[in-house]
């Protein structure tokens, strides 16, 4: 799902509000998010999740074109951890999905399968 | 001070003129929607932010901390966030706490 096609479900939903309104909101949204984050203020999403910044520490890298050694300074990098609600969530959709998929091919050991068969049969 | 869903609304409310009502739902619901997306199986894309990816991670051994006892970690699908270069290079510009 891409940012406009979130827009576009967006407005289906609300539709009460322009179009118009929902993308402003939704830029918005993620315009107030990006700055929280580099002033270095979290973003606390109950449910959702949070971001915050990590540090990492200075270090010496090397220009891959010439092996010379350059002096990189330590820099801050957004990081997500996802909310339990999310994470539940996600996880649970795919193990029906596994559960599915296991099902369709182990019909044929199914015992509830193997039963209902017989009694049909006997009928 | 961390960044919530209600100081979120009452940007809304105050830079768009959008009533709290629907400020507050427009934000439950843009979270809510990346949720589905994301349990139905699907990336999401948030140009300029970042994206939320899914890995598949395979079972694994893991322990119980507290007894010991070895259980294993089911497979399992999680959320991964990769920001994208234009937050990368805001964020990086951060350098800590005053001091």
């Amino acid at each position: 799902m891409m940012k406009s096609e979130l827009i576009e479900i967006l407005a289906r939903e609300q539709n009460h509000l322009a179009y118009k309104d929902v993308e402003l909101a939704v830029r918005c949204i993620l315009e107030q998010m990006s700055s929280a984050l580099a002033s270095g203020e979290r973003i606390e999403i109950r449910g959702f999740g949070s971001f915050s910044l990590h540090f990492r520490p200075p270090r010496v890298g090397r220009n891959p074109k010439t092996g010379e050694s350059v002096a990189l300074s330590g820099k801050h990098v957004p990081h997500f951890k996802p909310g339990k609600e999310l994470r539940d969530r996600v996880n649970q959709a795919y193990q029906d999905e596994l559960a599915r998929i296991g099902q369709n091919t182990d019909d044929e050991d199914n015992e509830d399968v193997q039963a209902s068969r017989a009694a049909a049969s006997v009928s | 001070m961390a960044l919530t869903k209600a100081d979120m609304a009452e940007h809304l409310f105050e830079v768009l003129g959008l009533n709290k009502r629907e400020a507050k739902d427009v934000v439950e619901m843009f979270f809510e929607e990346i949720r589905v997306a994301l349990e139905e199986g699907e990336q999401v894309k948030l140009s300029g932010f970042g994206n939320f990816d899914l890995r598949e991670k395979k079972q694994r051994p893991g322990r119980n901390p507290k007894t010991g006892e070895e259980i294993p970690i089911t497979a399992r699908r999680v959320v991964t966030f990769r920001p994208g270069q234009k937050l990368k290079s805001r964020v990086e510009a951060y350098v800590g706490p005053e001091r």
